[in-house]
């Protein structure tokens, strides 16, 4: 079977995720080509082809990732190819992207898929529905199939001691000239901080509806977070407040994550924030309510205040005691 | 200018669910729908671009659903849309379909913008977006956290891994909305009572010349229970203690 993997990256490097999506093609099939879009991809081509024979679309004409020109080179190439499958990893580019070169390739995509089977032939496909309270099985009707994996549910495969082989999309391959030109980039106001991102990091904490204010937050949750060099998240509750940005929120409608470690503060547990870190390897929570349902889903549990109980934390954590 | 809002019908998130005896879908008895979440945002923000600045914007919902869905558009309407389209379907539809049956009414509305939610919050997919700007070949801004008019196009604020993302984008096009695009409004006791009173077009997939072409299967579906069991601790100290065995806290 024919994979096509897109590799993403954020200009300067592979984002570390698109692994995830190498390892689930590797399960399935021998005939892999990472495929890496956009403008200066040597460091990043270099990189995939430690894991993957490599195809390189470099062109000025794909500097930013708009969606309508990007997805129609995926598009282009993937027939070429002769792809039966297009695999990517879960991420807002590839729903935005990747959905939108499925929409041009016939529309057999599946998204978010955790686990899979083939089953008499047939590839089966497992992925959340309902915010995680349900696991559906599907089967994909039609060729070409585009599948996006989440990060957490496949691993990268392993780096090769002698790199793969590295080739350039034939510029006839997708004509420049009929490229789509309905979308500009105009900007991109990157996250910034020390801190590393909550969808990458092996520890998250992540604070809730106990704490009342930023200053709370960022001392508390923050505090913590840089004791145990982990990333900071949030539930809804506090990036509706205004408390929190929106590039914290955890949950099905925020950032799926499932670090090593996933530690819930003052967080009760709605259905829509466990869709987001119930898949974590450990869960430990904090919370003043002792029948709050994050404890259902925390492999350990302690009921206090989290203005109490996490200066505790970070004191013991520096050493200060 | 018209302003396309579809409109789709989800199961309500907060309920219990049970699957139905084959465990190939939710059992629909005694279950809630509601408007998605993500579309009532869509709706709000084609109201607020005819109140602020397009007086003459025509705001038409869409929905596919099954009769009952009439209850869903007229959320719409009592919201205020000025119009109510509905395509009456049984069964199940996938984003694929769902995008193939807009792209149909579309071709016939006509309308400048289209403003949906970047997923529905029963199957979570957050396709179909995509999928009707593919197929229409217009420009789309998914994950919409800021909307205004330019010139003759639009500039978008969008919620990316990466951070907020500006495009701009040309007319036609499509809008899916993220969650901070706006609050959506409670409709009034009046304007529900008037909603019930306003007639919702009605038409079939056969009618808009769509054949549906499944690009899902269902094989089957499993709730999912929480397998961890939650050990109490006393201090934050045990906590601590209990975090560096699992090796992940040093």
């Amino acid at each position: 079977m024919k994979i096509l993997v897109l590799m993403e990256h954020d200009g300067t490097a592979l984002r570390s995720g698109s692994g995830a999506a190498l390892g689930f093609a590797r399960a399935l099939s021998e005939d892999i080509t990472a495929f890496v879009l956009g403008e200066n991809l040597e460091a990043m081509a270099d990189e995939a082809a430690k894991l993957a024979p490599v195809l390189v679309a470099d062109h000025p004409s794909l500097a930013a990732p708009v969606a309508d020109r990007w997805a129609h080179v995926i598009a282009e190439v993937a027939r070429a190819q002769n792809a039966e499958l297009i695999v990517a990893t879960s991420t807002t580019w590839a729903k935005d992207i990747v959905s939108r070169a499925a929409g041009l390739l016939g529309g057999a995509m599946a998204s978010d898929v955790i686990g899979h089977e083939m089953v008499d032939g047939e590839l089966h496909l497992r992925r959340p529905m309902f915010a995680g309270a349900v696991n559906a099985t599907i089967v994909l009707e039609g060729s070409p199939k585009i599948i996006t994996v989440r990060p957490s549910a496949y691993d990268a495969p392993t780096a090769a001691t002698t790199p793969f082989t590295i080739e350039a999309v034939a510029t006839d391959a997708f004509d420049v000239e009929k490229l789509p030109n309905t979308t500009q980039f105009e900007s991109l106001d990157r996250k910034t901080g020390a801190r590393p991102d909550v969808t990458e990091a092996r520890i998250v904490v992540s604070g809730g509806r106990a704490f009342k204010n930023s200053e709370d937050f960022e001392q508390h949750v923050g505090g913590l977070a840089d004791a145990l060099g982990a990333a900071t998240g949030s539930s809804r509750a506090l990036v509706d407040a205004g408390i929190t940005p929106n590039s914290l929120q955890v949950g099905q409608t925020g950032k799926i994550v499932a670090p090593e470690l996933y530690l819930a503060l003052g967080i009760s547990g709605a259905v829509q924030h466990l869709a987001g870190m119930k898949n974590s390897r450990v869960i430990a929570a904090i919370n003043q309510d002792p029948d709050a349902p994050i404890f259902e889903f925390a492999d350990y549990g302690l009921v206090g205040n989290v203005y109490e109980e996490v200066p505790r934390l970070i004191a013991e954590l520096n050493g200060d005691q | 200018m018209k302003i396309l809002v579809p409109c789709k019908r989800v199961p309500d998130p907060d309920q219990k669910l049970r699957l139905n005896a084959e465990t190939v879908g939710i059992d629909p008895a005694a279950l809630t729908y509601i408007l998605n979440p993500f579309d009532a945002i869509a709706v709000e923000e084609a109201l607020r671009i005819r109140e602020t600045s397009h007086p003459d914007a025509e705001v038409i919902a869409v929905s596919i659903a099954p009769a009952e869905g009439e209850a869903d558009l007229r959320t719409a309407l009592a919201m205020g849309a000025d119009r109510a389209l509905l395509i009456e379907h049984n069964g199940p539809t996938d984003p694929w379909n769902v995008a193939r049956l807009l792209a149909a009414v579309i071709e016939h509305e006509q309308p400048t913008l289209v403003l949906m939610g970047k997923q529905a919050v029963d199957d979570d997919a957050n396709q179909t977006g995509q999928f009707l700007a593919a197929q229409l070949g217009w420009p789309q801004a998914t994950f919409a956290s800021q909307i205004e008019f330019i010139d003759d196009g639009l500039r978008v604020h969008r919620e990316t891994d990466l951070g907020i993302e500006v495009i701009r984008t040309t007319l036609p096009a499509i809008v899916t909305a993220d969650l901070r695009l706006n609050e959506p409004r409670y409709a009034s006791l009046p304007s529900i009572l008037r909603a019930k009173k306003k007639s919702i077009e009605q038409t079939t997939p056969a009618e808009l010349g769509v054949q549906l072409e499944p690009r899902v299967r269902l094989i089957g579906m499993e709730l999912i229970n929480s397998q961890r069991h939650c050990e109490k601790v006393e201090t934050a100290s045990n906590l601590l203690e209990k975090l560096r065995e699992t090796e992940v806290v040093e």
